[in-house]
């Protein structure tokens, strides 16, 4: 059901990827990403998505759980991946009327669907490894800059972390009410489309209750601890650049060099 | 007759992820036609995952539950039908309101379950006087409630299918010692007057005690004792190193036997210890000199 979607969820750990700062884990990741479209040969590309395994395996969390995340895209890649077979040029493998397989077609197809499933690889390296709060105080350190042009990046924040911590609760509570309804007879898997929307409805009016009753008590509880927004506050963790985050810029600096290299000394596959 | 027949009855959670946890194990035994069964346990020892099995909201991974001597899961697609059967009030039920008015709120139950126009007004009327809710009430709007009535019109919604077994998981929870005491008597009126089958989980020894004819004691997932009340608490010992408190007389009454004073443990009320003293007193008035 709904609690088997692991897309950005966060598994709590203790290995080398965990230990890593935050900021430094999402600009990583973002560079990790550009490269992967970067790499326009077969060997750049091998070399990118072995790199990416390996920073995988070292987040010590089972394979099983990464495959899971993939499962939520998996039609997104496949339909890329087929649909591009049939566009591009070069020789001829094969040819049906006005449908042709060619070679650049195959190259495409493969290069979309490596490149999106590594994508999503090592952007859920970067859910799986970092709780909520980090992730999004990494993103108001990354985003601070932008404070001179007046952007409430404290508030945008603060709302992210509130919007990431209650997803669970929320999942929850409408697992809840769906069981409590069902046991009053509601009927939600059977019916045409306009029938099971209907059967929604004594799930989504109690989850909006208890979801602006939840709202209405946060506010009250930082009210009371005198929050007044970004200004002046002090942080309980305070990020550090250390060891692990040098060895992993390191690290990316070696696979960037070696993606770079093999672009230059290989012909380009795709363009 | 038995009514509800657990057969070996084991469920995991998540099964195949690293999330995955017992929840139950090998658990058997069987509830009588017309029986008040109070089920305790610890927190996390299964209870509230015992119900949900008896209509059919969770599937045993193994083991078989029987409603009238047929197995639930024998058609899957007809599991609906266990639920108008099997009653379930939920942990907080005043989360499920959601109609405009409480009266149709009621009504959500005896309307899925097919019942007409008449006969649906017929048991909401009835279910909302055995939970004492008033005729103005009904008209009004749930959220308009306090939450002591809120819980009642959600116990009502349940009642009102006409169930033949009726679960209520921890129904006093978060209510106040007197709103606790008239719940409870209103349930047991309901009991007494539709001669039906009644769970009722909790972990107050207190309210569980005083009600039930017989008492389901779980631990870790398994079926710690099955007896009638007074032979569950004679048994404190055991109990507390479950973490389950014995009610405050029952207590009192052991540390007396601890101190040799041959009194009877299993005792539930103070009205029974003061007759159980007074009975000790008068056999060994005479021996000793108190």
């Amino acid at each position: 059901m709904v609690r088997d979607i692991t897309l950005g969820q966060y598994m709590p750990g203790k290995s080398i990827v965990h230990r890593m700062d935050a900021r430094s884990k999402i600009l990583m990741l973002l560079a990790m990403i550009g490269f992967i479209f970067a790499a326009d040969n077969y060997m750049a590309l091998l070399l990118i998505t072995l790199s990416s395994l390996l920073v995988v395996l070292l987040t010590r969390i089972s394979f099983m759980m990464y495959l899971k995340s993939m499962k939520v895209i998996l039609f997104l890649v496949l339909f890329t991946g087929i649909l591009n077979i049939f566009y591009g040029s070069g020789q001829v493998y094969w040819e049906w009327q006005f449908i042709k397989i060619t070679e650049g077609g195959v190259n495409n197809a493969v290069f979309v669907t490596i490149r999106i499933a590594a994508m999503v690889l090592v952007s859920s390296v970067l859910t799986f490894t970092t709780s909520p709060n980090d992730l999004t105080d990494g993103i108001e350190k990354l985003l601070s800059p932008l404070k001179l042009f007046h952007v409430k990046v404290h508030e945008i924040a603060m709302m992210m972390t509130i919007a990431l911590r209650f997803i669970p609760v929320l999942l929850e509570e409408a697992d809840k009410i769906m069981n409590a309804q069902k046991a009053r007879g509601a009927d939600m898997e059977s019916g045409g489309a306009l029938k099971r929307v209907r059967a929604m409805v004594p799930v989504l009016i109690p989850l909006f209750v208890s979801a602006f009753r939840r709202a209405n008590d946060l506010a009250m509880a930082m009210e009371c601890r005198c929050y007044n927004g970004g200004k002046g506050r002090t942080r309980m963790k305070i990020m550090k650049f250390g060891g692990v985050d040098l060895a992993a810029l390191i690290y990316l600096i070696v696979v960037f060099a070696g993606v770079i290299l093999c672009n230059i000394v290989f012909p380009a596959t795709v363009r | 007759m038995s009514v509800i027949t657990a057969e070996n009855v084991t469920f995991t959670y998540g099964k195949g992820t690293s999330f995955e946890r017992t929840a139950l194990s090998g658990v058997s035994f069987s509830v009588e036609e017309g029986e008040f069964l109070g089920v305790i346990g610890h927190t996390g020892s299964g209870k509230s995952t015992l119900v949900q099995m008896f209509n059919g909201l969770l599937r045993p991974t193994s083991g078989r539950i029987l409603l009238n001597g047929k197995d639930i899961w024998e058609q899957p697609k007809k599991i609906r039908e266990v639920r108008f059967k099997v009653g379930m009030v939920f942990q907080y039920p005043e989360h499920q309101l959601f109609e405009e008015t409480v009266y149709k709120d009621i009504s959500f139950g005896p309307k899925n379950k097919g019942m007409s126009e008449e006969e649906t007004d017929k048991k909401v009327r009835e279910a909302a006087g055995f939970v004492g809710l008033s005729e103005e009430l009904l008209k009004k709007s749930p959220f308009e409630l306090s939450g002591g009535e809120k819980r009642r019109a959600a116990i009502a919604g349940v009642i009102a299918m006409d169930p033949d077994v009726l679960i209520l998981d921890e129904p006093t929870a978060g209510l106040d010692p007197l709103g606790r005491d008239a719940l409870l008597s209103e349930i047991v009126t309901y009991h007494k007057v539709r001669k039906n089958t009644v769970l009722l989980v909790s972990h107050s020894m207190e309210d569980i005690a005083r009600i039930s004819d017989r008492i389901l004691v779980m631990n870790n997932g398994r079926k710690a004792m099955l007896d009638t009340s007074e032979n569950i608490f004679s048994q404190g010992a055991e109990l507390e190193k479950m973490g389950l408190r014995v009610p405050q007389i029952t207590k009192v009454m052991m540390l007396l036997k601890q101190r040799g004073i041959s009194v009877n443990t299993g005792v539930l009320t103070v009205e029974q210890a003061f007759q159980e003293i007074l009975s000790c007193l008068g056999c060994c008035g005479e021996t000793k000199k108190w």
